[in-house]
């Protein structure tokens, strides 16, 4: 029928309210961005250790079992407000949090963790910024969750709450082997 | 009392927008005549109550009652008179307000010019701008109330953006909207002729004027953003592609594609689906530019503060605006026939072109701006498009269609006629190519290959305008208002491609360290660096630069490029310093003090771009010329003249004496 | 609207903070990097207004003042410096940021759909042209002021 192509327009309009619908859904997470290193062996690092002046820490050293890498600056507003999340996660539940402070200074670093707490099984510290840049961070605070194979398994960028704790990241753990394969 | 007033006036005026709705539509087409009669005076007190609502948030701004949360968040004590004014827009909720009153403006507008026309067919016209004021005061009240109360008040507020702290950006959405909105009104008169279940030749004359001042406020509207952001934003850019830029750019495009179908439609009859699907897709846009910007979905500089909730709000009343006009659509455009013909190379084909090439031009910017979603909709890895992908792909329909318009213009109705001018068409095309290439390789010695092409399809389209207007005058013959605003207008188009194809291919720029004392080259202009000193403002303060410039060794401006860091909202401003030599635009911004003395500067000398503005104006003068031709003010007595006895689907002749002197 | 779980609040910080950094961008980014090569230098240009500043909002790292967008710049800096094609440094930030790091899509559907449509659209119009111009003959309805154009052109 000819007069079939005049609907047209309408369905495509149909269509196109579809995929507003599908954006205006899915807004709240766009600021978490789906990381494209979920699925990939964690890029490796070698930096600084915070806390023992001189010592270089390196992320091979961690594999074998799970843990987080955490992003943070004392700079970040955002990081002020995950960090009272991050002492209780690293009391109440055995997968280490590893602290990489981004473009930081080690004083300020410091006394920031005396002064709130230091929840982080160990501290980097990157002062140029290549590292963030290697696993695609955008902005503090951001936490990956490496498996015990030293693949990435999620990413928050965002402070992290136990909500979201509960909700991402202690189901990815569960279900992932907790000795390397 | 004042913002608890201005609440009232809303709900006074959403009731009455109900009335004017219900009496537009369900009167023509239950023939209660008591009802059609009623639409008139609901407009005019919707209209009132919107006016009041408005006065009464302009008064809490100037006053700066604190205790209204809007205000709170977007006035501060310091800000200067003129800025509280332009506060009133400058975020979600006032904005929204401001559209309303817009499209509140134009309904009263239309029922006064209107008053000539049938009385149901005005009367269903009148009841879908009743609906669309509705649905937007509907959604203000519910989400987006402006006179929410603060309590306790605020002691002072948070000031509006400095960025927003401008002339031309606190004139900018009144004018934008006013163009977004004024194409509701060829919206409505198509939804009304598909309601009426008949559309003549006369309701393409009757549209025309509303739809072609609307687009001339919104062709001001999107040059007075641009302008801004060349001179604010510091990198010396007219348009970013930028999303919410897009979403101003289509309904222009679409409008563009709608003025001269509608041309053809008044005309000869033909093209009338093409016209009304354009009348519906134009506010479509305009719809789907409002919902860009305030749902939260667009990453953007120009976003309000988003809320996936008023999000979901729009996307319903797109839905039932738009899905109810398109559904009109299918179930009426069928029924338009019209045997009329055309020859190969008449006008009609060449506007036939022009509709297609340009809806395909608005394709290409929504693809663009929509990519991120429908990737995202589809399960795919998210994606982003910006400036190069526009800048490969927009100029595909756009060089074929500027390639058209010089010879379409001499192009006659019907039959074309063109092989008559044929040789005037090749000599204005050598001459236009000669010149294009001597201002290439004359003046810059180097070009883009698109460069020349772009020159001579400029000097094509001038020389082509001016060809028949300069012949009437030789013959004695008037110029009907018509054809002043049409050639206006194309002449226009010319500057417009002449200033993109410069700036794009001549634009010269350096960013470099320099502290006073030293003097910077750039092409044959050289600039020293004279001083800094520190300036302070209402609610900011800053340094400010100190720079002479010479041209071939010639002092030729003085220029005063600033940074400012505005107090309360913490935010740190560029105002460049800009001036004009021969037609560049030499661009002077301050960046950072990067020590021993030195500052980052950026230079840029950017030829011609100032004719990307004032073409802008320039279409918008001749469309609004064109509008006031005789011919629409004779259109309404014709009206009167019974045109509701034709038979669907008819071609009306026209058949009383057509006004002197208007042809084209 | 009314959520008040702890995510929904930390969701805010973070928009209020990105907001503020991509508002606080609003002041451009002035890149005095310098290189001897003019081959390099332009290819530094052009790579560094093709990648998006991820702090920012719709800014390209050439253009954007944050710390992050300056960072990206280095990378690109020692990229071309050590001699990388436009492609592998494109795929350099692709394989960190994902897609959405490009301003120019890489995906073949975005440039061959409008080919496809301008294709579609000219075929249409020559066919209703065709069919419009075998009517001119039995058609004889006046144009709109066309008797007064031809007594006009006598």
């Amino acid at each position: 029928m000819k007069s079939l192509r005049f609907a047209l327009p309408l369905a495509g309009f149909l269509l196109i309210a579809l995929v507003l619908y599908i954006g205006v859904k899915n807004s709240p997470d766009r600021q978490n961005l789906r990381s494209v290193l979920i699925g990939r062996p964690a890029p490796e690092w070698t930096l600084p250790d915070l806390m023992n002046p001189g010592a270089m820490l390196t992320n091979a050293s961690f594999k074998g079992k799970p843990y987080i890498l955490n992003v943070w600056a004392t700079w970040c507003a955002a990081c002020r407000y995950e960090h009272q999340t991050l002492m209780d996660l690293s009391r109440n539940q055995e997968v280490p949090i590893i602290g990489l402070n981004w473009k930081d200074e080690d004083n300020l670093a410091h006394e920031w963790l005396e002064r709130l707490g230091n929840p982080y099984a160990a501290i980097a510290v990157d002062k140029k910024g290549r590292v963030p840049i290697d696993y695609g961070v955008t902005a503090a605070p951001e936490s990956f969750l490496v498996d015990a194979n030293g693949i990435v398994q999620y990413r928050l960028a965002g402070p992290m709450t136990h909500s979201i704790w509960k909700r991402e990241f202690a189901p990815r753990i569960a279900g992932k082997s907790v000795v390397a394969e | 009392m004042v913002p608890e007033l201005g609440h009232f006036a809303l709900i006074l005026a959403l009731l009455l927008a109900a009335l004017q709705t219900f009496f537009g539509i369900a009167g023509p087409a239950l023939g209660k005549d008591r009802w059609v009669a009623a639409v008139a005076p609901a407009v005019a007190g919707q209209f009132v109550m919107i006016c009041v609502a408005l006065a009464c948030l302009v008064t809490a701004f100037v006053t700066l009652d604190f205790s209204v949360l809007y205000v709170a968040q977007n006035a501060n004590s310091a800000l200067p008179l003129m800025y509280r004014v332009a506060a009133v827009w400058g975020a979600h909720e006032g904005s929204l307000l401001l559209w309303i009153f817009l499209l509140s403006s134009w309904t009263i507008a239309v029922a006064i010019g209107s008053r000539r026309l049938p009385p149901r067919y005005a009367a269903r016209v009148l009841g879908v701008l009743g609906f669309i004021t509705f649905a937007f005061l509907l959604f203000s009240l519910a989400t987006s109330n402006p006179f929410m109360r603060l309590m306790p008040a605020a002691a002072d507020g948070r000031d509006l953006n400095p960025l927003l702290q401008d002339p031309a950006l606190a004139i900018h959405p009144p004018m934008l909207y006013t163009g977004y909105v004024g194409f509701a009104v060829a919206f409505a008169f198509a939804c009304a002729a598909m309601l009426e279940g008949k559309m003549d030749q006369v309701w393409a004359r009757w549209t025309r004027p509303w739809t072609t001042v609307a687009w001339g406020f919104l062709s001001i509207g999107i040059a007075l953003g641009s302008w801004w952001a060349y001179y604010e934003l510091g990198w010396g850019g007219y348009w970013f592609w930028d999303p919410v830029e897009n979403a101003s750019f289509m309904p222009w495009l679409a409008g563009t594609a709608l003025i001269h179908s509608l041309a053809v439609t008044d005309k000869r009859g033909l093209f009338k689906s093409w016209t009304l699907l354009l009348a519906i897709l134009a506010f479509s846009l305009s719809l789907l530019g409002t919902f860009l910007v305030r749902s939260g979905v667009t990453v953007s500089v120009h976003s309000f503060a988003a809320d996936p909730g008023r999000g979901m709000f729009l996307l319903v009343f797109l839905l039932i605006i738009i899905g109810g006009a398109l559904s009109l659509y299918a179930w009426r455009a069928p029924m338009l026939k019209s045997p009329a013909g055309f020859d190969v190379l008449s006008r009609e084909s060449f506007l036939l072109f022009n509709n297609i090439l340009l809806v395909i031009a608005t394709a290409i910017v929504f693809g663009g701006t929509l990519a991120p979603f429908i990737a995202e909709a589809i399960g795919s890895e998210t994606l982003s498009v910006g400036t190069p992908y526009f800048n490969i792909m927009f100029p595909l329909p756009i060089i074929p269609l500027l390639a058209l318009v010089p010879i379409g213009i001499h192009a006659g109705w019907k039959k074309g006629r063109l092989s008559e001018q044929k040789g005037r068409l090749l000599v204005t095309l050598g001459i236009s190519a000669v010149l294009a290439l001597a201002f290439v390789f004359g003046v810059y010695g180097r070009g883009q290959v698109l460069t020349p092409v772009a020159y001579t399809l400029a000097i094509w389209i001038a020389i082509s305008s001016l060809i028949d207007p300069f012949d009437r005058i030789r013959r004695g013959l008037s110029l009907s208002r018509s054809i002043i605003g049409m050639t206006l207008a194309h002449i226009a188009l010319a500057m417009l491609v002449m200033g993109v194809a410069s700036v794009e291919s001549y634009t010269q720029e350096r960013d470099i360290a320099a502290g006073p004392g030293d003097t910077i080259t750039l092409g044959n202009y050289a600039f020293r660096f004279d001083k800094v000193e520190s300036v302070e403002g209402p609610n900011y303060e800053g340094v400010r630069g100190y720079f002479t410039v010479t041209h071939e060794g010639r002092k030729i401006l003085d220029l005063h490029p600033e940074k400012r860091l505005y107090w309360v909202q913490r935010q740190t401003l560029t105002e460049a310093g800009i001036g004009s030599h021969w037609g560049s635009n030499i661009f002077l911004a301050l960046g950072d003090d990067v020590g021993g003395g030195k500052w980052s500067v950026r230079l840029q000398i950017r030829p011609l771009v100032n004719y990307v503005w004032i073409s802008a104006f320039l279409m918008a003068l001749g469309g609004g010329i064109a509008a006031s031709d005789k011919r629409y003010r004779n259109a309404k007595e014709r009206a009167a003249e019974g045109v509701s006895g034709t038979a669907p689907g008819a071609v009306a002749s026209v058949s009383a004496a057509p006004a002197r002197g208007s042809a084209g | 609207m009314t959520r008040t779980s702890s995510r929904w609040r930390a969701l805010q910080w973070l928009a209020a903070l990105i907001a503020a950094l991509a508002v606080a961008s609003a002041a451009f980014a002035i890149d005095t990097t310098r290189f001897e090569d003019p081959e390099k230098q332009a290819q530094y240009q052009r790579m560094t207004h093709e990648l998006r500043c991820m702090q920012c909002l719709n800014t390209s790292i050439a253009d954007s003042q944050v710390d992050l967008a300056a960072d990206l710049r280095n990378e690109v800096r020692d990229l071309v410096e050590a001699g990388k094609t436009d492609e592998e440094i494109r795929q350099f930030m692709v394989d960190r940021y994902g897609e959405f790091i490009l301003f120019r899509p890489r995906s073949p559907w975005l440039y061959v759909t409008p080919v496809i449509f301008l294709i579609i659209g000219v075929l249409v119009a020559v066919r209703i042209i065709r069919q419009r111009s075998k009517l001119v003959a039995e058609d004889d309805s006046p144009v709109d002021d066309i008797a007064e154009e031809s007594a006009e052109r006598k």
